[in-house]
């Protein structure tokens, strides 16, 4: 009883923080790596990097990965370097005391856009194209809020008044974003033979961003059902030892 | 304990040889071997083991994340991002150190239930709860060090919020928060000093907890009946029962523990922590973890300066009281074996009381709801309400029960009402 009350109190006090002020409802959407013991569909992902490499790269950075990273998709080491050589990366300074420009390597992180926030605000009409790396983890609904935004382009609504240079989404807070409609159908032409219509490439780009804010979720998945058979097994072993112990008392 | 190091004899020569230099060994012997300890405790008693586990397990993380950590404003979010990709089981360490301090938490707050139920905190016991309470300040300070350290949007304004309410100090505020600072602003000074003593705390909360269980060790513990063992057959040695009881509880705590770090470590935490902080940026929405929303709400419930009448002088600030309302909350808790005159320690003989205490449980309730919440509407209420309760409770219902409630009558004694 008393045990009960207090689990409900935490249990209402740990809900009630999910709800933001927010009225705008998202559409949802199944993602395979959302489930208990679910990993991320390799297939998907993979196209979304295609997707993020053609499109979105143009303004987002992806800072905290490195080209190496890809192996986890299922790239094989050739195909990292190959990757990786599509880019100049500066290095240095040499022997000389002069920085000097060289091709990437599958250890070099992904190369940002833009030099700075600055430089991405100067050429973005002064909005910052926020980096990507953390951008499911970092928004409240994570993967329904970037496939809703990257599929909620619409004309503003008559009596809308939009500010200059901004765009009506209707999944985005407060509808006017700064990003113009970035994917549309056949945007790309997938190397697998996928159709990309709009929505293919939205939840595809959404996986890999997903895969790129949590790139250890499988791992993590795996060694968890370890350790939790591993404590349950050790919980019924102290469980009998400690039956056994307290049976002498009788 | 010292007389006792000349009986003891040991098998091993190694052990005797150490044990007559220094009597370690008779003293675990003594401590936690044969320690008599009242036979009938519940499972609410695997909590103070439970949390001493959860703070081993915060140090041992917490030592080796500070081994990849960058305390520099420009590098902490980067240092601790870059510590979850690429350390080996990085990501490990910094989950299980996170979701930690919320199991920590919840180990003391059922272990303070319990002693708050069967009435741990009375004479001659007032010396232990009183450590326990420091102990829990200590925490409280700690987590909220650390919650500063990966340097995110809710770390950068969750210390924005606390440290200003040090503004609230008459004349000396806002000098004090600049001091607190380390400068005009937020920024790597206070990162800095925060991370020093977010290291140091925990080795203070050791020793503190050192205390807390020498002076449980010189009157013993308390037991559902609130009785006090009578005879040797009320009690049992802590070793083998209590370490097997002990044992068992806190694998099973580690299980919902790994559960959540493994399959669902992000449950309690905010978007806004995985963005990094900038404080030109304010979040739409700065909550602390739940482990403070009832203290939060509190300190929100207050909305009205103290004035006085038809002048516009104001004596005490909405603020400053909801200041005070906070830290005092927790600090009358140190006067409870005092407010507290009852005879009788277990609310099991204590219907009213029993009752009361189950509605400071949803007071608590009510004020985690309030905390979570934007200011306005039911949750305002929500927050009055259980402030008012909380105090109510703890100035007004506990010292009146304690001259006039009708307690029921005690067991006789504990192995009788095992028997039973």
């Amino acid at each position: 009883m008393k045990k009960t009350v207090l689990f409900s109190a935490l249990l209402l006090t740990l809900s009630s923080q999910a709800f933001a002020a927010e009225e705008i409802v998202l559409p949802k959407q199944h993602w395979p790596h959302k489930s208990l013991f679910g990993a991320y569909d390799k297939a998907a992902v993979q196209r979304g990097f295609q997707v993020y490499k053609e499109v979105c790269s143009s303004c987002h950075a992806l800072k905290f990965l490195s080209y190496r990273n890809l192996g986890d998709l299922g790239y094989t080491p050739d195909e990292v370097k190959a990757v990786a050589a599509q880019f100049t990366v500066t290095d240095g300074p040499n022997d000389d005391g002069e920085m000097f420009e060289r091709t990437a390597l599958p250890s070099d992180h992904f190369k940002s856009p833009f030099k700075n926030d600055k430089a991405a605000r100067a050429a973005n009409n002064g909005a910052l194209p926020p980096d990507m790396s953390l951008l499911v983890k970092a928004r409240e609904s994570g993967e329904d809020y970037i496939f809703g935004v990257l599929t909620g382009f619409e004309d503003a609504p008559a009596g809308v008044e939009m500010q200059p240079g901004m765009n009506y989404n209707k999944y985005f807070p407060g509808h006017q974003i700064a990003m113009a409609k970035p994917l549309s159908d056949g945007q790309v032409g997938y190397s697998d033979g996928t159709g990309a219509s709009l929505e293919q490439e939205a939840r595809d780009v959404t996986q890999f961003l997903a895969w790129a804010s949590e790139p250890h979720m499988e791992q993590r998945k795996q060694t968890g059902l370890k350790v939790i058979l591993f404590l349950l097994a050790f919980a019924g072993i102290m469980y009998k030892a400690k039956k056994k112990i307290w049976a002498k008392l009788k | 304990m010292a007389g006792s190091a000349k009986t003891e004899k040991f098998d091993n020569k190694t052990i005797q040889w150490i044990n007559d230099r220094l009597p370690v060994f008779s003293m675990m012997q003594d401590e936690y071997g044969k320690f008599p300890t009242p036979r009938n405790f519940n499972y609410f008693w695997n909590f103070g083991a439970i949390a001493m586990a959860m703070l081993g397990i915060m140090i041992v993380t917490g030592i080796f994340l500070a081994m990849h950590y960058v305390p520099t404003g420009s590098m902490a979010f980067e240092s601790i991002e870059r510590m979850s990709r690429d350390v080996n089981y990085g990501w490990l360490l910094r989950y299980a150190h996170m979701n930690g301090a919320s199991f920590f938490f919840i180990a003391v707050y059922i272990h303070i239930f319990r002693g708050l139920f069967y009435g741990s905190y009375k004479k001659p016991r007032e010396l232990i709860w009183i450590f326990g309470v420091v102990i829990m300040l200590l925490m409280m300070a700690t987590a909220f060090m650390g919650y500063a350290l990966p340097w995110s949007q809710m770390s950068g304004w969750g210390v924005t919020v606390i440290t200003s309410l040090f503004s609230a100090v008459p004349l000396v505020g806002d000098g004090l928060v600049t001091w607190l600072w380390g400068g005009f602003s937020i920024d790597s000074p206070t990162l800095n000093r925060f991370y020093a003593l977010h290291f140091l705390l925990p080795f203070v909360i050791c020793a503190v907890v050192f205390v807390h269980v020498w002076a449980l060790h010189v009157t013993g513990s308390n037991n559902p009946t609130g009785v006090e063992p009578k005879s040797e057959k009320d009690t049992i040695p802590f070793s083998p029962y209590y370490t097997t009881k002990d044992s068992f509880g806190t694998v099973v705590f580690l299980v919902l523990f790994m559960a959540m770090v493994f399959f669902a470590p992000l449950l309690l935490t905010e978007p806004d922590h995985f963005r990094q902080f900038d404080p030109m940026q304010t979040p739409s929405h700065i909550v602390p973890e739940w482990y403070f929303l009832p203290f939060y709400a509190i300190l929100r419930a207050f909305t009205l300066d103290i004035s006085i009448p038809f002048t516009h002088i104001v004596l005490l600030t909405a603020k400053l009281q909801g200041v005070l309302a906070m830290f005092g909350s927790i600090l009358l808790l140190l006067f409870l074996p005092w407010i507290d005159t009852s005879p009788v320690r277990s609310a099991r003989c204590r219907p009213i009381y029993k009752w009361c205490l189950m509605l400071l449980v949803v007071a608590m309730v009510a004020l985690g709801y309030a905390g979570a919440k934007p200011p306005e509407g039911a949750a305002v209420w929500f927050g009055r309400a259980g402030t008012f309760y909380y105090f109510l409770h703890f100035l007004v219902i506990v010292p009146w029960l304690g001259k006039n409630e009708k307690t029921l009558p005690l067991p006789k004694s504990i192995h009788e009402e095992v028997e039973d």
